[in-house]
């Protein structure tokens, strides 16, 4: 190709636009020992610590359990939480914190009990048993809600409504509550805190009736055994599926081994991002499977760019190496792989820093999983399309060549 | 080309109105409340954009219909008409009984019955259960079993009735847009969604009782007033006044009961229309197993007194106990026809008709969820604005075609939500958020093919014609991957997950025509306005 001066450039005159590759020619295909090498580190590292460290991590919605999410109002003791558990017959519980440390957020894991009728009152279970010094006949007014204490404002009836108790008292309740959820995150320090929420003759009433404990439950999940399994199969069933459409779509639009290459692609990048997981004992959810396969679009988007490349090259440079066709292909379009890479991952990597503790697994998977399907699409895809080829003619059978975009075949030999 | 691109643009402005009126309808003003306003009060032709549980704190419950439970009254039912048909036709010594109601409650086993009855029995079936079957077996062995279309008919309806009846108690909440629906994943699930009620323990509640049938002990009565009943004598002790259904002729009656009723309403299996010993119209119900031996119990102690039953805190009939009644009564008064119909669906809409068994648990509190809105939208705008400044700097004038495209890819994203009325999540908001990322793609893909042939020597307006023309076909292909992966996530997927593949496909769908289309029409006009020879920023 001519250089850059010979020929009249249509951009801007004056300025130069910023371009970060403008003609690359990198030798991709020569470094695929160095991109084998990488890749086999990371899976082993992976595949190992699936089978001998953390395993796969498997979050409630896959094996079941009870997941109390509870926000105290001081830092959370860990030991006395477990020790509180313990008392309760609640065993092997883990706690982790969560949230950052100045929020006083912990997180308490019940496994799996095998008798279903652990799972009619699990939450009741651990607030039960985190509020050890309840006084008898008093309940707790950070962990009610607003529909109990409408039924305790209605029975005491503390101004005297009579009939047309209800609305009021709803409103009342919620109002208290609200506060209580929105304003001060969930746990009142004392009865204090209330004052303007609603009538004193009504915050009296409340105080006689209830106490505060120093903490709340925000959030609660409960997955069943049957539920569990349930998901798992789900989840594995749209995986498949998810390849398996693949695969065909790929193979209708080029010839069946780039729907080869393409899946073996995206299990390696599945496999590195779930072994991450499990190198970091991260659980995984139902809206990790759903980074996941989302990942694998989106891996599968960049592999399908690179083949688009590859196609029409083949095309236009019939004489020239299958290896050389490749390498240039992938040159060609790596302004293109490097910029939406990029541009994802900024705003992947917002959600990662940004959206929140319960979109973080989710966002971490979609980090790991944007920057391994960048990788693969060239490091991976490719180099199994030449090392087809190059099997192929070893054999002295002809080489097999994409149709041009209509299902026709054309065998074209190619020089070795 | 110009005459084209007049209607081009008009019918981009047009797209541009539609979805946003499908986001916010006709705001009142351009502040911000009156645009939130907008954004979440739907109008009849646009649904407004719903927010998930996840989002806006509810509680989210998976259950299970034990639909043998059901299964069983009927069989129990044929069980009684076997047993009473057999002895009318004298085969005393016949053994009828149910060998394994817990896992086949469609089955029973009749034993001990002689070749010559045979016949009769066979007589009993078709007369009088046409759902079943009968099949002779060794021994003088028959099994009646019912037919499996009866069977699975009987199960599905069960759940429907299921549905309704906790439909009906979840009323009571006043929860506004709950879901109460069949639960695709399993077999005879029924999903609740409630937003806005973090008591779970309170819906378990409601859901397993009803305050609509009670049977009570009557003391004393009829009574014409309240205090005719007051003056009647010393009121035994734990017993209070309640109104009896009023008298043909409109006037009110009143009786002295316990307080406690011996029965209520969650240990009620179903009802229906039947007869009493006259052949006047009744209502027969079946109470739960539990039930049925508390009223045995209760019964048993109080021979020759007084019970009634008691419909929506109104007596509405009074018999003496003959004899300790177990699980099958029947409610006797001056009923007619209808009017027994109508109590028996009142009833069964009021009962449960088989056990429930708490599957799965969900409650987010509210505070939870607005954290995770803030959380989600402050990720979307820098991730955004990240995305937009990059495009400026890298593609320079080209860049705010770019810039333009995304924004429009949001607004339409938006108003595909608002007009269907989607539900949108946290992972919603997260693909959302991904869109934006992916849609730049297509952008991307078409500007670097026209930097490249612009390298090549190309003129601007035949550069962007090959830039647009080869990137068409691998925006097409990779389009096609992803809504098919974001399909099977749909199909596949549950609440939370749902949301995700939905505003993935729009966001898709809205990208297809701003980075194609709308960025065309941008790049034409801007072509249309400069020179021959002119360059092209970009």
């Amino acid at each position: 190709m001519a250089g850059e001066g010979t020929r009249p450039t249509w951009t801007k005159k004056g300025s130069s636009s910023v371009e970060f590759f403008r003609n690359p020619n990198i030798d991709f295909l020569g470094k695929k020992w160095y991109f084998i090498v990488f890749s086999l580190v990371f899976s082993t590292a992976g595949v190992l610590s699936m089978l001998f460290w953390h395993g796969i991590p498997l979050g409630i919605d896959f094996r079941g359990g009870t997941l109390v999410y509870v926000k105290y109002s001081h830092t959370p003791d860990d030991n006395a939480i477990r020790a509180a558990m313990d008392r309760a017959g609640l065993k092997n519980v883990r706690i982790q914190t969560y949230g950052g440390t100045a929020s006083n957020e912990v997180l308490i894991d019940v496994p799996q009990a095998n008798d279903q009728a652990a799972l009619e009152h699990p939450r009741e279970q651990v607030i039960g048993a985190l509020s050890s010094n309840a006084p008898a006949g008093k309940q707790d007014l950070n962990n009610t809600s607003s529909l109990a204490l409408t039924s305790y404002l209605m029975q005491k009836d503390p101004l005297h409504l009579g009939t047309d108790a209800q609305q009021r008292y709803t409103n009342s309740a919620q109002a208290i509550t609200n506060f209580r959820d929105k304003t001060k995150g969930g746990v009142l320090a004392s009865f204090d805190e209330l004052k303007g929420t609603a009538e004193p003759a009504v915050l009296t009433s409340i105080e006689d009736g209830f106490f505060l404990s120093d903490f709340g439950v925000y959030q609660v999940e409960i997955v069943g055994p049957q539920v569990g399994a349930q998901l798992r199969k789900q989840a594995l069933l749209a995986t498949l599926y998810s390849l398996l459409g693949m695969l065909i779509y790929l193979a209708f639009r080029f010839e069946w081994i780039y729907g080869v290459a393409a899946v073996i692609t995206v299990f390696h990048d599945t496999l590195i991002t779930v072994g991450a997981f499990s190198l970091r004992d991260y659980p995984m959810s139902l809206t990790v499977i759903a980074a996941i396969l989302t990942l694998i679009g989106y891996s599968n988007n960049d592999t399908i760019v690179v083949f688009d490349r590859i196609r029409e090259n083949l095309k236009l440079m019939r004489r020239e190496k299958l290896s050389d066709i490749v390498n240039r292909s992938i040159n060609q379009t790596l302004s293109r792989t490097i910029l939406t890479a990029g541009l994802t991952f900024l705003t992947v990597l917002a959600l990662f820093l940004f959206g929140g503790e319960v979109l973080h697994a989710f966002s971490f998977a979609l980090v790991i999983g944007i920057l391994i399907g960048t990788y693969s699409s060239i490091a991976i895809a490719a180099p199994i399309l030449v090392a087809y080829q190059d099997w192929r003619s070893d054999r002295n059978r002809p080489p097999v060549v994409p149709a041009a975009g209509g299902g026709r075949r054309e065998k074209v030999k190619a020089k070795a | 080309m110009n005459k084209n691109l007049g209607w081009k643009l008009i019918l981009i402005i047009a797209a541009i109105l539609v979805f946003v009126y499908g986001v916010f309808g006709v705001p009142s003003g351009v502040s911000g409340g009156a645009l939130a306003n907008g954004l979440l009060n739907p109008s009849p032709m646009r649904n407004g954009i719903h927010l998930g549980l996840d989002l806006k704190g509810g509680t989210h419950l998976i259950l299970q219909v034990q639909v043998n439970d059901a299964v069983n009254v009927d069989t129990d039912n044929a069980l009684q008409v076997l047993k009473s048909g057999l002895k009318n036709a004298k085969v005393a010594s016949a053994d009828v009984s149910k060998p394994d109601p817990t896992n086949h409650p469609e089955q029973i086993v009749i034993k001990g019955v002689p070749p010559e009855s045979a016949a009769d029995l066979r007589t009993i079936v078709e007369d009088r259960l046409p759902e079943y079957s009968l099949v002779s077996s060794a021994n003088n062995t028959f099994t009646v079993t019912m037919k499996p279309t009866n069977l699975a008919d009987l199960k599905s309806r069960a759940v429907q009735q299921a549905i309704e009846t906790i439909r009906n108690r979840i009323d009571q909440l006043g929860v506004s847009e709950p879901i109460i629906e069949e639960h695709g994943l399993g077999d005879y699930q029924i999903l609740v969604q409630l937003p806005g009620i973090d008591d779970p323990a309170r819906v378990k509640e409601i859901i397993q009782s009803t305050a609509m049938l009670e049977i009570r002990q009557v003391f004393s009565g009829p009574y014409a007033s309240q205090e005719d009943a007051y003056k009647s004598g010393a009121l035994p002790e734990d017993a209070v006044v309640m109104p009896g259904k009023n008298n043909p002729d409109g006037s009110p009656t009143f009786y002295v009961v316990s307080r406690i009723p011996a029965v209520s309403g969650k240990d009620l299996r179903t009802a229906g229309p039947g007869t009493d010993e006259n052949g006047r119209p009744a209502v027969s119900f079946t109470l739960t197993a539990e039930g049925g031996r508390k009223f045995y119990a209760f019964t048993s102690e109080h021979v020759k007194d007084l019970l009634g039953v008691v419909l929506d805190g109104k007596v509405q009939s009074v018999a003496t106990i003959d004899e300790p009644i177990r699980d099958q009564g029947i409610i006797k008064g001056r009923f007619t026809d209808q009017e027994v119909k109508d109590q028996a669906m009142i009833l069964r809409s009021g009962a449960l008709p088989a056990g429930i068994k708490y599957l799965e648990e969900r409650t987010v509190g509210p505070s939870l969820g607005s954290d995770s809105i803030h959380a989600g939208i402050r990720a979307a705008v820098v991730g955004m604005a990240a995305v937009l400044i990059f495009m400026l700097i890298y593609y320079r004038a080209a860049g705010i075609n770019a810039d333009i495209a995304l924004i429009l890819n949001l607004v339409i994203l938006l108003g595909f939500l608002g007009y269907t009325g989607a539900t949108l999540t946290l992972p919603g908001i997260a693909g959302v958020i991904l869109t934006v990322g992916m849609g730049v793609d297509s952008n991307v893909l078409i500007f670097e093919r026209i930097r490249e042939e612009l390298r090549n020597g190309k003129t601007p307006p035949s550069a962007v014609e090959q830039g647009f023309a080869h990137a068409w076909v691998t925006i097409v292909d990779t389009h096609v991957t992803t809504i098919v992966s974001a399909i099977i996530l749909f199909l596949f997927g549950t609440g939370p997950v749902k949301g995700f593949a939905v505003t993935l496909s729009f966001g898709l769908f809205a990208n297809l025509f701003t980075a194609v289309f709308v960025s065309r029409v941008i790049f034409d006009w801007v072509l249309s306005r400069k020179r021959i020879g002119e360059a092209l920023s970009i």
